[in-house]
């Protein structure tokens, strides 16, 4: 029992890791109609600028800040110089074959840089140590990431909800020609939702990487469970993201605790059962992505 | 007989009804209309016959046959043949090509999946005789996407013909086309096969009272009369609610594109 | 349309007048490549071995994404798949019948497992489309990945399975082994040109006319009274049997299969291998192959960094030839001003 609490809770942290990164995918595909393949790659050179300045300043705090920034920073470049060149309904396969082609070349990149072994990245200091839940010790800095994830998810929600940029966001998931209509620029917004997503890569591999390490093929891992989570959840809503983090979270990580050869069929299997009863995810808009 | 009849159909939007509960029976061999200003309820009418979306509540027979439940594939194949108001073709493929696609599924030779296509004779000689009737077949080997507009409003008709339907939908079949095409495209309707039980949707009062044996007037979803073109004409309600106003475009202003070609 | 004169159609008009002599040349080279190739330098046989068994598979693809407009993202599945079925077979007791090396058993087999877990894949993968349908293909692709990596009893884990001998046909004291490269090679030609062959007349049926189709407007094609969610299936059986014969004939090649061949750069590989040739062509994506397949094992050996410099090439592919290189040369035809 207390076995299954402590997994249950690990279940939670990675499932607001994956919420974190599905948002921010969720994100640029909803406002931007692009389904980006590098969004694992950027996961990865986040958590690993993130080791580098921990390393380098010993501050963990600067690095969460740090890192995203120079990732957004990336990403407006990527979006300006690639990816606008290939805005248009039936130009899907050509915008995920260039985010594709970036996966690869910052994959090769990373490891290059930073080597092709296993790093750990201690927790910064103020949440080391352990708190006692149901008798048993819990990483405080676990216990703060799903604290983390609820206040960014509620946050997340505030911003598209409650404000104008959320508004004209979400304008955008429905019709992105209503948005220029009104006299936006929707270059501007364009650029600022692929940085806005991309950081939240960024700052999931910051922040995740005490927990799952970081080592060459980790972005592609973390891609794919980012796609199942958006493929059950829907495309293009917070909801949908956060329902699908749960659901996927709580599969992988109770499944390998369990049943670990067949955790991945858990997975599949639950993503499968999900399509068949709902050809668009969870809470995914009818008809987007056709 | 009624060859198409449907009994309470009733959809709604949302909260609008777009249509509600409206009976129709069209008989066999029937040139029968559908009237009314835009947002009658006649583009959905047509899309819940055709089974491109489920009515709310109501049942569509073909015959005797309740195809309420059917999907659009197999109430094709119940004989129910469809155009589109906004032209539905096969944009890279030939003229040819795109009639072929209904001739082979007609005579059942898809499944064939190894033997030349060229080698099916038949199937030559049906898609040309449709092109023939469609007054297509100079285009025979053009693609569509090099077709003018009312060549590819024919070759809608063309595709719905090729499947050799015994009920044929018209959803605005003379829609943008200019004087001259739409005269070609009513004497291509007219020379249809009398046996052929025809419900159509269109804006051209002259193309109605040309066709039409029969007109049934939809107004904000339900039907407001029904009767022969003269009844139709004679009706104080029509007159009032839909002839008076934006309606009665006698097509020669308005209406249709300039012609090309 | 008038046709105008540029060099690229220039070459293509002269050719297809003298298609024969064209073909005859051709078959002649494929005889000749291999003594020659061994005289040279044996790496340009193996290139070019490498270079048919993707094209099979780049082939394989086309009838999906070109003829189909299905977008899978996880063809790597079916092409690691014939790699370990084959490999699983060839680890397998052979009481001295040479069954587990014989093409006539393997062969079969091979295409028979790949074509049914592509319609499993396809039951759940063909419910959706577009985007959607990218990312299941790619999914089911990465579990297979994944059971290759963990499943490590029967699969070999990360190391794959080894030991995959040279093929061979006939029984007992009656059978012929493939087992020099020029042998092997040939083999790995009759299957290429049969497999084009067999596409080639798939796709010209009324079946292949049918998936264009779908391809063009699936929903017309129901209105028409097509049911099209059993073609689409149809055509995924066969690709990913066809996909599985190039998986095993590179399992053959490499003598044992491992878990790259499942990795989803193998399937963004063969996407691009169709986008650079141009889909929906077959010969479009033979060139695709021969492109990336040569790229990549020349560059591979010069630099580490291989992978960032195919990545760039990607890149550039999809930004500068979207239609590809068949693509350009019809649409030079079609557009003078182009």
């Amino acid at each position: 029992m207390e076995n299954f609490i402590i997994q249950f809770l690990n279940g939670l942290v990675f499932s607001m890791l994956l919420f974190i990164m599905a948002g921010g995918l969720s994100i640029i595909f909803g406002q931007m109609n692009v389904i980006n393949l590098s969004h694992g790659a950027f996961y990865l050179l986040g958590g690993y600028v993130g080791l580098t300045m921990v390393r380098q300043m010993g501050n963990f705090w600067l690095a969460l800040l740090i890192a995203p920034l120079l990732v957004a920073i990336l990403a407006v470049v990527i979006e300006h110089f690639l990816l606008r060149r290939l805005y248009g309904a039936h130009r899907h396969l050509e915008q995920v074959l260039l985010t594709f082609g970036l996966a690869l070349i910052f994959s090769d990149l990373i490891q290059w840089n930073w080597g092709a072994y296993v790093q750990s990245v201690p927790p910064p200091e103020l949440l080391s140590g352990h708190v006692p839940v149901f008798g048993l010790d819990f990483p405080i800095y676990r216990l703060s990431l799903i604290v983390f994830g609820v206040v960014l998810a509620a946050v997340l929600w505030l911003i598209l909800e409650r404000t104008r940029i959320g508004a004209i966001v979400r304008a955008g998931v429905s019709d992105a020609q209503l948005v220029s209509g009104l006299g936006i620029n929707i270059h501007l917004v364009f650029a600022g939702v692929f940085a806005v997503g991309t950081a939240l890569a960024a700052l999931a591999g910051v922040i995740g990487a005490p927990v799952t390490t970081l080592y060459p093929g980790l972005d592609f891992e973390i891609l794919i469970l980012t796609v199942v989570v958006v493929v059950v959840g829907g495309l293009g809503t917070l909801k949908g993201a956060f329902a699908g983090a749960l659901v996927i979270g709580m599969a992988d990580t109770l499944g390998k605790a369990y049943i670990s050869e067949f955790s991945l069929f858990l997975i599949f299997a639950v993503m499968a059962i999900i399509l068949l009863l709902r050809p668009s995810g969870l809470f995914g808009l009818e008809g987007i992505g056709t | 007989m009624a060859e198409l009849s449907v009994k309470g159909l009733t959809k709604h939007f949302g909260g609008i009804a777009a249509l509600n509960r409206v009976d129709l029976t069209v008989a066999s061999g029937a040139r029968h209309a559908i009237i009314g200003p835009n947002g009658a309820g006649k583009s959905t009418l047509f899309n819940l016959v055709a089974g491109e979306l489920p009515p709310t509540e109501g049942q569509v027979y073909l015959g005797e046959r309740n195809v309420t439940a059917l999907p659009v594939y197999e109430r094709a194949n119940l004989g129910l043949g469809h155009t589109f108001q906004r032209n539905n073709l096969f944009m890279e493929l030939s003229v040819f090509a795109n009639v072929r696609l209904a001739v082979q599924h007609r005579l059942g030779i898809n499944r064939h999946w190894f033997r030349p296509i060229g080698s099916f004779k038949q199937l030559e000689e049906r898609t040309d005789e449709i092109l023939r009737r469609v007054g297509l077949l100079g285009q025979r080997d053009r693609p569509v996407s090099a077709l003018a507009y009312g060549q590819r409003r024919a070759l809608e008709v063309g595709l719905a013909l090729a499947s050799e339907p015994r009920v044929l939908l018209l959803d605005e079949p003379t829609a943008g086309m200019s004087p001259a095409e739409t005269t070609e495209m009513t004497g291509l309707i007219e020379s249809l096969p009398e046996s052929l039980t025809i419900l159509i949707i269109e804006h051209d009062m002259d193309v109605i009272f040309n066709l039409a044996e029969r007109i049934t007037v939809l107004h904000y979803g339900q039907i407001i009369s029904e009767g022969t073109p003269e009844q139709i004409r004679a009706d104080q309600t029509v007159q009032e609610i839909y002839l008076g106003s934006e309606g009665l475009a006698l097509s020669d202003g308005d209406g249709g594109e300039p012609g090309r070609g | 349309m008038t046709a105008v004169d540029t060099p690229l159609l220039r070459v293509r008009g002269w050719v297809s007048r003298r298609r024969p002599w064209f073909l005859a040349a051709l078959g002649l080279a494929a005889i000749v490549w291999p003594y020659l190739a061994s005289a040279i330098k044996p790496f340009y046989l193996s290139l070019t071995i490498d270079i048919l068994i993707f094209a099979i598979f780049a082939m394989s693809l086309d009838l999906l994404l070109g003829y189909t407009g299905l977008p899978s993202f996880g063809h790597a599945a079916f092409f690691g798949l014939g790699a370990y079925v084959l490999a699983y077979i060839a680890s397998r007791s052979d009481l001295a019948l040479n069954l587990t090396s014989n093409l006539l058993v393997t062969l079969p087999v091979v295409m028979l497992v790949t074509a049914v877990v592509a319609l499993i894949i396809g039951f759940f993968a063909l419910r959706t489309s577009g985007i959607y349908f990218l990312m299941i293909t790619l999914a089911f692709a990465q579990m297979l990945f994944s059971i290759a990596i963990r499943w490590s009893g029967v699969t070999g884990g990360s190391d794959g399975l080894p030991g995959v001998a040279r093929p061979t046909v006939g029984v007992g004291p009656l059978s012929y082994s493939f087992g020099s490269r020029t042998s092997f090679y040939f083999l790995v030609l009759l299957f290429f040109v049969g497999s084009y062959w067999a596409l080639r007349r798939i796709v010209n049926s009324p079946f292949g006319w049918t998936l264009r189709g779908i391809r063009e407007n699936e929903h017309r094609m129901q209105a028409l009274g097509v049911r099209t969610f059993r073609y689409k299936m149809a055509a995924f059986a066969i690709s990913g049997a066809f996909g599985g014969l190039a998986g095993m004939l590179f399992a053959y090649y490499l003598r044992g299969a491992s878990p790259e061949m499942l990795h989803w750069s193998t399937s963004g590989e063969v996407l691009i291998m169709l986008i650079i040739g141009g889909p929906g062509t077959l010969i479009g994506p033979m060139l695709g192959a021969g492109i990336i397949r040569g790229f990549s094992l020349l560059i591979s050996s010069y630099t580490e960094r291989w992978e960032t410099l195919m990545g760039l090439l990607f890149i550039a592919f999809v930004l500068y030839a979207p239609q590809g290189i068949v693509g350009m040369l019809r649409q030079k035809e079609k557009e003078p001003d182009g």
